[in-house]
């Protein structure tokens, strides 16, 4: 048979399956018996006969990065955990999942909540925590029912609850419904909720969580995803984690691709060892028939659009020029910050030719404009108003002044709130209008004209 | 016909739910953390909050009814008025609207004889359009009460009604266990 030399020829990218490796096995299931039989709660065992800063030193060592959006080293943030002050530390787990383009974590909750257990057990160890929290989104109600009943198994074996695995060290684990609100994702807006009043974020400083977070105590808020990434960094050892990916962003990442795609769906991949135009013509199948790609919003809605046929110049953080179209982007965070926008949380919402521009952004505006939580002036009213203007560009009724009128609110949004829903707020627009201006102002006239507008209804 | 029971909103809390009460609160270093799930507890019990309701948490979680309001007022999950007997949820943002969403909001609007965000003259469906829930791969999404619809494409707005209208007449409606797969357990 004739090999191919991979150095001379290119290899198919494939997946490489960790946080979802148990639940694409067929016939997995979510009860503790299942996942025991798949290695289950190993990591664990090896966690506790370690001291706890010899388990941050490993996921330090790993590179591993939060899967929130943000993508702050884990490790980094656990360091930040104000261990003098003498109060005790939470560990709150974000599982609010309300990133519009976001659906990872529902499948890690809904079909391996165990995995995400022995990372909370590990996480709660490592930073010494004998309460954590864990804050699902309010609609993820069988999902909320089924990690209370994992969590029963779980306290039943001694993974969780007290004396944990015989080491005399307790940790109890709450499952705390949220209502939802997009703006309880932000740490300190989850925060101020878990403590029973509305998620209106809290200004940092003072209020950065590692210090003063949780009921004013030492809190650490990682994602849900980044608690399964933790039982691998363990599993694996630190330092052979940091060998999967590219040196800055170890692991895989699961990119969500939904819109328009022929094969919407989930995708495990060793970060930056594929690119867009591998995941979304390889993995997702193309375009659907008879369309073309026209823009991708890479990593949840927040994140900046980037159209086809666009050029991507720059510098990379190690030096290394690039010149990119969309396709050649490597799918890890350096490579998509170096081109303006990020990695987020790899949920990427694909348009085609079929999508009117201004309607997909009025949709994102008016997404934004029902979730403000309304402390800060800016984002309050900005957001409003750009739903608003672009409704009205969407719909009827508006002047071509109103083009740059978007870019004018989303301008003085952006950097003047206390939380990044103002980024959230404004970058959509920031990105967007500079690249499809043209095809706003045609929507204008289109309207003007009274001419037939394109079928698909986005808002 | 059956109407909403009209006693719904003046009836006391079921024993059952006032019973699960302390143990909740239980689970907070502070209590005032168990304001929302109370709020759930209630809102699974009668199907909205009343004003009663929010006494009564208050006194639970040792905080004024003013401070409930504020949560209840917040949150979209949240209601303080009776709803149909199907609350359906028809995901509105941008993964979902690029699959169809709204043409399958006014394919529902015709089937269910109910217009979005209100409830049908017969109380049988309360119909809303939502913001992302989370599910943006097998978009067009549908919540309804527990069960979470996949892939409802707005060709098939009419059978979907009529599925849903087919519920109405389940005694046991929500009372099975979820299987995998199934929309209850992906609900």
């Amino acid at each position: 048979m004739e090999r191919l030399n991979p150095e001379t020829t290119p290899m198919p990218a494939v997946e490489r399956p960790l946080i979802y490796a148990n639940l694409r096995q067929p016939g997995y299931t979510v009860d503790l018996d299942c996942y025991l039989k798949h290695g289950g709660y190993e990591a664990l065992k090896k966690a506790v006969a370690m001291k706890p800063e010899e388990v941050c030193k490993e996921v330090e060592t790993s590179g591993l990065r939060g899967r929130g959006g943000a993508g702050f080293p884990t490790g980094m943030k656990w360091k930040f955990l104000d261990r003098k002050s003498g109060k005790p530390a939470y560990l709150v787990v974000n599982a609010d999942e309300s990133e519009p383009g976001t659906y990872k974590d529902r499948q890690i909750i809904y079909k391996d909540p165990h995995q995400m257990l022995e990372g909370i057990a590990i996480t709660a160890w490592a930073i010494q925590a004998k309460q954590a929290f864990i804050y699902i989104r309010g609609e993820f109600i069988h999902g909320a029912k089924i990690l209370e009943a994992a969590i029963a198994e779980a306290k039943s074996k001694g993974f969780l609850g007290q004396n944990i695995l015989g080491t005399g060290y307790s940790c109890e684990v709450v499952v705390h419904r949220g209502g939802g609100c997009y703006v309880c994702g932000e740490e300190t807006g989850l925060i101020e909720s878990l403590e029973g009043k509305r998620g209106y974020p809290r200004i940092k400083p003072p209020y950065f969580p590692a210090v003063l977070g949780l009921y004013n105590c030492p809190t650490i808020v990682n994602n849900a995803e980044t608690m399964a990434q933790v039982k691998h960094v363990l599993a694996f050892g630190g330092a052979e984690f940091a060998k999967i990916g590219v040196p800055g962003d170890s692991g895989t990442h699961i990119w969500g691709v939904s819109g328009l795609v022929k094969r919407p769906g989930l995708y495990e991949i060793e970060a930056g060892k594929a690119t867009f135009g591998e995941l979304l013509y390889d993995f997702c199948g193309g375009p659907l028939d008879g369309r073309k790609f026209k823009a991708i919003i890479p990593g949840g809605s927040s994140t900046k659009i980037l159209k086809f046929g666009e050029r991507f110049k720059g510098k990379l953080p190690n030096g290394t020029e690039f010149d990119w179209a969309l396709e050649d982007i490597p799918l890890d965070s350096n490579s998509i910050a170096a081109c303006g926008t990020g990695l987020g949380t790899g949920g990427t919402i694909v348009l085609d030719d079929s999508v009117e521009m201004i309607q997909a952004l009025s949709n994102l505006n008016a997404f934004y404009a029902h979730e403000t939580c309304g402390q800060c002036t800016p984002c309050r009213e900005g957001s409003l108003w750009l739903s608003r203007v672009s409704g009205r560009i969407a719909k009827g009724g508006a002047k071509e002044s109103d083009v740059p009128l978007l870019l004018d609110i989303a301008n003085q949004v952006a950097g003047r709130t206390i939380c990044a829903h103002g980024e959230a707020v404004a970058w959509p627009v920031q990105s967007a209008v500079p690249k499809f201006k043209d095809e706003y102002l045609e929507s204008i006239r289109l309207r003007q004209r009274g001419e037939p507008v394109p079928k698909l209804k986005l808002i | 016909m059956q109407t909403p029971s009209p006693s719904a909103a003046d009836r006391p809390l079921r024993p059952e739910t006032l019973a699960k009460a302390p143990a909740i609160v239980a689970q907070y270093p502070q209590k005032r953390s168990a304001t929302m799930p109370l709020l759930h507890l209630v809102q699974e019990d009668r199907g909205h909050i009343t004003k009663d309701d929010m006494h009564w948490v208050a006194e639970q979680v040792g905080v004024t009814p003013m401070q409930v309001l504020e949560v209840v007022t917040f949150y979209p999950m949240f209601r303080q008025s009776p709803i149909g007997r199907r609350h359906v949820r028809v995901c509105r943002t941008l993964s979902c609207a690029l699959r169809g969403s709204y043409a399958l909001m006014e394919g529902l609007e015709k089937s269910l004889n109910c217009p979005r965000g209100e409830t049908s003259p017969d109380g049988d469906f309360t119909l809303e359009f939502v913001e992302c829930i989370a599910d943006c791969g097998c978009g067009p999404v549908v919540h309804v009460d527990g069960a979470m619809h996949e892939n409802v494409e707005p060709a098939q707005a009419e059978a979907f009604a009529a599925k849903l209208k087919a519920t109405l007449k389940d005694p046991d409606y929500g009372r099975r266990a979820p299987q995998p797969g199934t929309p209850e357990w992906n609900g």
